[in-house]
């Protein structure tokens, strides 16, 4: 440990011009720690503008925009429909995988290699139960309901069966088709409806070219920023285990810090930080 | 062992005792329950009042509150950017609000009007 006793902090006081003299760092950061948040400002900024994408979408077709409630009800094992519970689960599993990263970093900051080790593997189980429940996700989303519903002879606009929230069943014969100037949707039945079917084609589930819940554009949107979230937490996962491996080898207990932990946290606290806000937008709004 | 000394290594700045970390771990354990609290608390106002248009205005609100409030905690704690120098916090979050509040502004704004005249609500404005 020759080069901690060695350990005091460069300044420049003599020069009196502070931090930003040279030869130290004005933020007292090494630069790998740096980059590393300069990177996930420009991540954020990427982030920011699909997500203000999709806010010009979903304002510019505010009356017939899907609602996430009515899209993603399905959880395991059970039947029936429950609104938004399963995205809940997924939420608090990549909170609680963050705490874990965190406190991955707390026990370098200790040299406690054997809790660093520990708290890695947790946050791995987590960002690995994420993206499995998003793919589990998506294949519901792809899949659709029994249903499902018809495309119209345009190719985009859909004629869906009407939801009751009250029963938590579609009602018989009663059809949602969007206004012609988009101002909402007018309910469709009898022969009208049967009319409409004729040239109509069933369709279950979403794609990028339709979707059964109603804009094609819900779906795009969906797909991907859902999918560029979710390949950045399978990066999250990826980094982390090739950190862990480093941790295990002892790499970083002999350089006598750990900040190459401190720097994988960083990006997946991100991770965790950018689903916050995909969490908001698409599913509660 | 081979510290290089044309480095500074500024992360041996950053270790404490066991003593500290179990205050520091509390901080962590008190952040995750807040913020599982309030994701709850979320999804129970959607189950509730989504389907209510009177409650769309206040629900709107109230969610992108909590969610700053969320990512507030995340990266001022978790990413412990509230540990860094002052500088350093203006360097990340300065060029990101000033951009990203402009950017919010002119698609929310622009958002709105094309749909207006998607709608044939052209017509209001005299056009």
């Amino acid at each position: 440990m020759a080069h901690v006793t060695q350990h005091v902090a460069p300044t420049h006081s003599d020069h009196g011009a502070g931090d930003w003299a040279g030869g130290t760092s004005p933020f007292k950061m090494s630069y790998g720690k740096m980059m590393m948040w300069f990177f996930l400002v420009s991540d954020a900024f990427t982030f920011s503008g699909l997500l203000t994408a999709y806010g010009f979408m979903r304002h510019k077709w505010d009356a017939i925009w899907p609602t996430a409630g009515d899209v993603f009800t399905h959880f395991p094992f059970y039947h029936g429909h429950i609104e938004l519970a399963y995205v809940a689960f997924m939420t608090f599993v990549l909170i609680a995988s963050s705490v874990t990263m965190v406190l991955a970093v707390e026990a370098g900051h200790r040299m406690d290699k054997q809790a660093v080790v520990k708290w890695m593997i947790l946050t791995i189980i987590g960002g690995a139960i994420f993206v499995g429940s998003q793919a589990w996700e998506w294949y519901h989303f792809i899949h659709g309901t029994e249903q499902g519903a018809y495309l119209l002879e345009d190719g985009q606009t859909v004629m869906r069966h009407k939801f009751d929230p009250s029963t938590h069943h579609m009602v018989e014969g009663v059809y949602l088709v969007p206004e012609a100037d988009a101002s909402g949707f007018r309910e469709v039945s009898g022969a009208e409806a049967d009319a409409m079917k004729a040239s109509a084609t069933h369709i279950h589930g979403a794609n990028l070219r339709h979707n059964e819940y109603g804009l094609p554009l819900f779906a795009n949107f969906f797909f991907f920023i859902t999918g560029f979230h979710g390949f950045h937490v399978f990066s999250g996962v990826v980094i982390n285990f090739l950190i862990l491996l480093g941790v295990i080898s002892g790499t970083y207990h002999k350089r006598g810090h750990y900040e190459m932990v401190e720097k994988s946290g960083l990006y997946w606290h991100f991770v965790d930080l950018v689903w916050v806000f995909v969490f908001t937008f698409f599913y509660l709004l | 062992m081979s510290a290089r000394d044309d480095v500074y290594e500024y992360s041996l700045d950053l270790h404490h005792s066991d003593e500290e970390g179990v205050k520091i771990r509390k901080k962590f354990y008190f952040v995750l329950a807040l913020l599982s609290l309030v994701t709850i608390v979320e999804v129970a106002m959607g189950m509730a009042w989504s389907r209510d248009p009177g409650m769309a205005e206040i629900l709107k609100v109230t969610f992108i509150a909590l969610t700053l409030v969320k990512a507030g905690y995340i990266v001022m704690v978790f990413m412990h950017l509230g540990d860094e120098k002052k500088n350093m916090k203006l360097t990340i979050l300065l060029p990101y609000f000033v951009l990203i509040g402009y950017l919010i502004f002119i698609c929310l704004v622009e958002g709105v009007y094309s749909g207006m005249m998607a709608s044939g609500l052209q017509n209001y404005f005299g056009l």
